[in-house]
């Protein structure tokens, strides 16, 4: 069954790339949210936030990126669930080719798509201050986070796109993981926040990440931090996977 | 495949079962499709037949019972059976986003054959679709789109095609395009599925015809053979020979238990 994993896995990435480079306002549109909360809360909301940072785009880009991912996977439960509406994912499943490179084509392209997003969104930042003195490892390592939280939330959106019995469903499950951000430090700083609202917000996986994100843009140390980020991250990973296998096989037996 | 001394049918079910949650969809269908043939499977809507399809291509399993394709037991050889068959299901399985010509390649290169570009553009010339071929499907009738969806089916000429309803919701020329492509394949020694609600279809097209109902095979013969079927007394009320449509209705109004 593994013979033609890679192979096929490439020939049906090419098709859904063609999808996104055919249709690129599904990349715009992930895009546009997380820039109008970027301008609202910089230019309406900023002046009367105080994080003690100087910068507050730099204090903000982390929030905002996770935003633009947790609604850009939608697309991936969208395109999941078109398939499968369309018969085109029978007529793969009933061609002799490795199986399960139907499901990896669209968990690598919910990356690119999502990562040319987070490219656009970053550019925009950099047009209102963001500014950063990380090196290509700091870099490297903020990349491999979003990445690793893409990958995440993708399989999140598998389990959607297998499940769901209509367009809407297949989309809808994204809101409260967009809503996430809003309860962490993404925005605010969380000590001002009253208790049990700041007990979550200080062990919800999007705080870690968002607070490892600023210190690689700030060159400060990581500190343990990274870690529960990245545990956060795989713990998640590795639930989503299990639980999307276990979706396909009630679908597929 | 076939090395015995007499040609093992194409397609064998035996015993064939399945139910989703209380519903008994099939009951133990048994039918044999001889190499090269056609055979329509006639039945009702929600009748089984888009499930026993669906099992022969081993997109489902069957509860109870065995099945084999062109040799291959579907349960334990369906790597074997998915290169021998291909699968056109009720909806044209085809990408709009893709051009004609682009979801041809694709369907070729899935199937690992050398050449893809000439494989797309040999079968958009076959099917008339060669001046749409690098248009986006989207943007297709409903008849190219259908006529697209089975020349993908025929990239690399498996030897056993599925077709589940392949002219619903056609218009009558675009039909009839369909029933040319689906004879042509027979002529060349591909044997062709194929379900259908539509009993002049089964009429025009099929060597042999089952009839489907209540989940079991109730009647399969040829056309000629399901029409000694038709009770006698019947034919002195009726002027012409009896339509497949009069025996259809006549076998399943008739039909207590068994055959």
């Amino acid at each position: 069954m593994a013979t033609h994993f890679f192979s096929d896995t490439k020939v049906l990435l090419g098709r859904s790339l063609r999808h996104i480079a055919r249709s690129p306002d599904t990349i715009i549109t992930v895009t546009i949210t997380p820039i109008a909360l970027m301008l609202l809360f910089v230019y309406v909301f900023g002046g009367a936030i105080s994080t003690g940072t100087g910068n507050y785009v730099n204090y903000l880009l982390p929030g905002i990126l996770l935003i633009a991912i947790a609604s850009g996977i939608a697309y991936t439960a969208f395109r999941l669930f078109t398939d499968l509406q369309g018969g085109i994912f029978d007529r793969f499943h009933s061609m002799p080719i490795a199986r399960s490179s139907v499901l990896w084509a669209h968990v690598i392209t919910s990356l690119v798509a999502n990562g040319l997003s987070l490219v656009i969104i970053v550019l925009v930042a950099l047009l209102m201050g963001f500014r950063t003195p990380a090196g290509p490892l700091a870099w490297m390592g903020v990349a491999g986070i979003l990445a690793l939280f893409t990958l995440a939330l993708t399989w999140v959106a598998v389990i959607a796109g297998l499940s769901a019995k209509s367009v809407d469903g297949a989309g809808g499950f994204s809101y409260p993981l967009i809503f996430l951000p809003f309860i962490s430090s993404a925005f605010v700083p969380t000590d001002t926040m009253p208790g049990p609202v700041r007990a979550f917000a200080e062990n919800q996986p999007v705080t870690a990440i968002v607070n490892t994100i600023q210190d690689l843009f700030a060159e400060r140390p990581v500190g343990s931090g990274i870690w529960v980020a990245l545990a956060w991250c795989v713990s998640a990973l590795v639930v989503a996977y299990v639980l999307a296998m276990a979706a396909y096989r009630k679908r597929f037996p | 495949m076939a090395t015995q001394q007499e040609p093992a049918p194409a397609i064998r079910v035996r015993g064939m079962e399945k139910s989703f949650k209380d519903l008994h969809v099939l009951r133990g269908v048994d039918f044999d499709v001889a190499q090269g043939s056609i055979y329509a499977l006639l039945g009702s809507n929600g009748a089984g037949k888009t499930t026993i399809i669906r099992i022969l291509s081993t997109l489902l399993r069957q509860d109870a019972g065995t099945a084999s394709v062109n040799g291959f037991d579907v349960g334990t050889h369906p790597l074997a059976v998915r290169q021998s068959i291909s699968l056109t299901g009720q909806f044209a399985a085809v990408d709009e986003i893709l051009t004609g010509r682009e979801n041809l390649v694709l369907v070729a290169r899935l199937r690992h054959l050398a050449g893809p570009g000439g494989i797309a553009d040999d079968a958009l010339a076959q099917f008339n679709l060669a001046d749409a071929g690098t248009r986006k499907v989207a943007t297709y009738s409903g008849g190219m789109r259908r006529r697209l969806d089975i020349a993908m089916s025929l990239v690399g000429n498996p030897p056993v095609i599925f077709l589940d309803e392949p002219t619903t919701g056609l218009d009558p020329e675009a039909r009839k395009d369909v029933w040319q492509v689906v004879r042509t394949l027979a002529g060349q020694g591909t044997t062709v599925v194929l379900t259908t609600q539509y009993l002049d279809e089964a009429e025009q097209l099929a060597d042999r015809i089952g009839i489907l109902h209540q989940g079991r095979i109730i009647a399969d013969a040829t056309l000629a053979g399901l029409k000694q079927l038709l009770p006698p007394a019947r034919t002195e009320y009726v002027e012409k020979q009896p339509s497949l449509e009069d025996i259809f209705l006549a076998i399943i109004g008739n039909n207590a238990p068994g055959r």
